[in-house]
């Protein structure tokens, strides 16, 4: 008889640290950056920070969420192009605004399964660079051009170009099914759960302050790595204020009038940059000297109906929560750090509102009781992408490494060593996950 | 690896004077006409023509080691200058003169040399350091080298040099810095004297790769001198930590990156700056070499020079790196006994500068810095000494206006800028085993320029 052989019993991945190019404005000094010019350069920084130029990996995961069609294997081609060894595998994904943190939960698992003892995850996107596509009527006709095989058939297909095939089709950052811009979704779920123009604005604020001192304090030190002069988050705004943010008009939601409440400062801008995390088993580590920050412990993904299922489009991690914490048999206030994406500083308010309502995690969620509240002390401690900015696929590379080393630098303190990742994505989806530090 | 030049700016002058119209004019004007210097690459013989070696004193005390150590590095040794070819170098060992008519067999020795060198030769004297001495006229004999090293340093033409090792005792491991000033390391070190000890070591395995398995640490690398540092201490077989600002992180990752070595990006004035230089020391099991090379100038005369000015520039260039040295330095510290640090002065905290009283005062600062922790640590083997470079050209000399640097570039023996690559090589003298027993010196890497000679 064949000898049945094993599938390795799983293992906890560590996150060892990461690294990402200041986000910049949309437009800003990244504008004639390419998606893949961000990707390598970052991987350059992290090469450089953990000594790793000319060695292999075993395998990098990234992706980008606005791609251009040439882009098809945009990790590969920029491990090609950075101090990577050649002979390190690589392969794109792709979820939206989870895209970052995805990638790292199938890094961390292809560790945890011993199919690999290294990673990197990350993500890259630029507003600026984005991809602009031939009409469809055009690209039809152009398809019709290519098959053409006599003259004859050549002329007929060029001759069908009608002078409105030139206008090119553009990405909007609105949902294909409703039609609706991300904020004007998010404007109707921030009015359904009653979150105050005060209560955003003081979130946006302290996302800034919280960002500005972490740079002052030389936290970003070893987590950013400039990038085409700049050194900081284009978008970071240190004085930013409640006050200042109050004479803000707003942009989305409009049409609720006086109850719009959604405004540049309290959403993120469309940004650029690119993040990327270095994982390994604890093995790997302690081989190369890195000490391990925090190890992943578990991840979930959810998906709501925000068509027809009267449900918010940013709502998905208020469903995935719920279930990893079942799984983990852990509560809402087992953490000593929470990183909520903040897309819009109501989708974080809104979040937490949901956790708290009875009505919500009984009817939607199937408890029995409500998850509860969090210390808001413990949110988004470094800030997040109010004041970073968001570049989507990059979010989440950004949130796994200073989580992280948030975690590793709090490891002495008394508290559960836990902090919890939710990052609301396009389409309706949610990605979450835990991470752990050793304590 | 081979190291890249960073940036090299055009120096317009020489192009000029090396051309044959430019050359004719400045010959007969008799402008300073500079050569390209003699520059070292991996697998250069030590010298490009036979070595003369004589003695000059009533004994030769280390004639034997120097004969051995030239033959040991392949170079043809001669007791008189041939007719052809032209000398690669005149080594004299004037250790066992005391009296002043010992003199005259140095002048006996190096006048009709002095004829026969080849371009960019070297003159190289072995004395006997004079405080180690009491009885007047030995310590006079002796100091008298100074003078002579110094102006024969001036007469010398085309790229050639003339610097001292004065011995501090019979025990002095020489070879190591007679070995420097020979080589094409030391293009543009010109009238030195350096004193030189005995001190442990073990030879390096491999002679290519004097520094393989140690690890150095290099602030300010993002780019210029502090780039080039890296380059060499890789090529010699170092593996760097890689220190800037973050602000030059893009700059910082690209020269760590180049040599497979590591990236840090902090401020040099952090308070837990050592800390985190140790901690990234030791993950590689320990510190064998820093170098203090962060350094930032903010001119002005002194009478418009205000707190800020004057206090970030002798923060950043002196009391950081005590700071760091705190650290790293502690017993049991990140730097490993027989460890070596060097810190970059400058030839303006030698001379003092018009418009940089900050920073000169920073740059004399680290010479009492390193006179004070060479004594301090001499017991641990771990050496402190210094280079202090003159006109060197970099991105930051390229922004001086045009007169000031034609000045600064001609105003000494050698008629132009050097390189960072000089300073770097330099430095990585002092991190050689070799050099075990060299510490609490002062090196100019400025071509023996006038300012402050």
């Amino acid at each position: 008889m064949a000898r049945q052989v094993q599938t390795p019993a799983p293992r906890r991945a560590a996150v060892l640290g990461g690294n990402r190019i200041p986000f910049a404005r949309s437009g800003g000094p990244y504008a004639r950056a390419s998606n893949q010019d961000m990707l390598t350069t970052t991987l350059d920084g992290l090469v450089a920070r953990f000594g790793l130029a000319g060695q292999p990996v075993d395998e990098v995961v990234a992706g980008a969420v606005l791609k251009h069609s040439r882009d098809f294997n945009l990790t590969r081609e920029a491990v090609l192009g950075s101090q990577l060894a050649a002979a390190t595998p690589a392969y794109d994904v792709q979820q939206a605004c989870g895209t970052g943190l995805e990638a790292v939960v199938l890094a961390a698992n292809k560790i945890a399964l011993g199919q690999v003892e290294s990673a990197i995850a990350g993500g890259v996107d630029s507003a600026s660079d984005a991809p602009i596509a031939v009409n469809e009527d055009l690209r039809q006709t152009l398809l019709a051009l290519s098959r053409a095989k006599t003259p004859q058939q050549r002329i007929k297909a060029l001759a069908s170009i009608r002078p409105a095939q030139v206008v090119p089709e553009i990405p909007r950052n609105r949902e294909p099914r409703t039609g609706m811009s991300m904020g004007d979704h998010m404007a109707v779920t921030a009015h359904e759960w009653g979150i105050t123009r005060e209560a955003q604005d003081e979130i946006a604020a302290a996302s800034h302050q919280n960002l500005a001192a972490s740079y002052e304090r030389g936290f970003q030190d070893d987590l950013v790595t400039g990038y085409l002069g700049l050194t900081r988050d284009q978008n970071l705004r240190p004085d930013s204020t409640v006050e200042a943010l109050a004479r803000l008009k707003p942009a989305f939601g409009r049409d609720l009038g006086d109850d719009a409440t959604m405004t540049a400062g309290n959403s993120t801008p469309l940004s650029d940059g690119a993040s990327a995390v270095l994982l390994a088993s604890d093995e790997w580590a302690a081989e190369h000297g890195l000490p391990v920050l925090a190890h992943v412990v578990d991840a979930q993904t959810a998906a709501v109906d925000y068509v027809h299922g009267g449900e918010g489009l940013l709502m998905a991690p208020s469903y995935a929560v719920p279930r990893m914490l079942a799984r983990q048999g852990l509560t809402l206030q087992d953490f000593d750090f929470y990183e909520i994406h903040e897309a819009f500083a109501s989708t974080v308010l809104a979040t937490l509102k949901a956790w708290e309502s009875e009505e919500f995690c009984r009817d939607r969620l199937g408890l029995e009781a409500p998850l509860g509240a969090i210390d808001r002390t413990r949110l988004n401690v470094n800030g997040s992408s109010l004041a970073a900015g968001h570049p989507f696929a990059a979010t989440g590379g950004r949130i796994v490494a200073s989580l992280a080393k948030t975690l590793h630098e709090n490891r002495h303190e008394k508290g559960s060593g836990r902090g919890l990742i939710s990052i609301c994505a396009a389409g309706g989806q949610g990605v979450v996950a835990i991470l752990e530090a050793d304590q | 690896m081979t190291p890249k030049a960073v940036h090299q700016p055009t120096d317009g002058y020489t192009s000029f004077v090396r051309s044959g119209f430019g050359k004719a004019l400045s010959s007969r004007l008799g402008l300073p006409q500079p050569v390209p210097l003699r520059r070292f690459t991996p697998g250069d013989p030590l010298l490009d023509g036979p070595a003369l070696l004589a003695t000059a004193g009533r004994e030769g005390p280390f004639g034997d080691r120097l004969h051995a150590f030239l033959v040991a590095e392949g170079v043809d040794v001669v007791s008189e200058a041939p007719e052809d070819p032209r000398l690669g170098a005149i080594v004299v060992d004037v250790a066992g003169a005391r009296s002043v008519s010992d003199l005259e067999l140095l002048r006996g020795v190096l006048a009709p040399a002095l004829k026969r060198l080849g371009r960019c030769g070297r003159v190289v004297l072995v004395g006997r350091a004079p405080e180690t001495l009491e009885e007047p006229e030995a310590v006079a004999t002796q100091r008298a080298l100074e003078g002579i090293t110094r102006s024969v340093a001036k007469e010398l033409r085309a790229g050639a040099t003339a610097n001292a090792v004065y011995v501090l005792g019979d025990d002095a491991e020489i070879g190591s810095a007679v070995g420097f000033f020979l080589s094409g390391r030391s293009a543009y070190v010109d009238a030195q004297l350096v004193r030189v000890g005995g001190g442990e070591f073990s030879a390096p395995g491999d002679p290519a790769r004097p520094l393989a398995g140690q690890v150095a640490v290099v602030t300010g690398a993002a780019r210029g001198i502090g780039a080039s540092i890296v380059d060499v201490l890789a090529r010699d077989g170092a593996s760097v930590i890689a220190v800037d600002v973050p602000a030059a992180g893009q700059h910082l990752a690209a020269v760590a990156n180049r040599v497979a070595g590591t990236a840090l990006q902090l401020d040099v004035t952090a308070t837990d700056a050592g800390t985190r230089i140790a901690e990234a020391g030791a993950r590689s099991g320990g510190i064998d070499l820093v170098v203090h090379n962060a350094g930032i100038t903010r001119d002005r005369l002194l009478v418009n020079t205000d707190a800020d000015r004057w206090g970030s520039v002798l923060e950043v260039n002196l009391a950081a790196q005590l700071r760091m040295d705190d650290v790293l330095l502690a017993p049991s510290g990140a730097v490993k006994e027989g460890g070596r640090v060097v810190s970059v002065s400058s030839m303006s905290g030698i001379a003092g500068n018009r418009g940089q009283v900050n920073y000169a005062a920073s740059k004399a600062g680290v010479i009492g810095m390193v006179a004070a922790q060479a004594r301090l640590l001499a017991p641990r083997g771990i050496t402190y000494n210094a280079v202090a470079p003159g006109f060197i050209e970099t991105e930051m000399t390229s922004r001086m206006p045009l007169a000031t640097r034609e000045v600064g570039r001609r105003i000494n023996s050698l008629s132009q800028g050097g390189l960072p690559v000089d300073v770097a090589e330099t430095i990585a003298w002092f991190a050689r085993p070799g050099s075990a027993g060299i510490t609490g010196q002062v090196v100019r890497v400025c071509g023996q320029s006038m300012l402050g000679a």
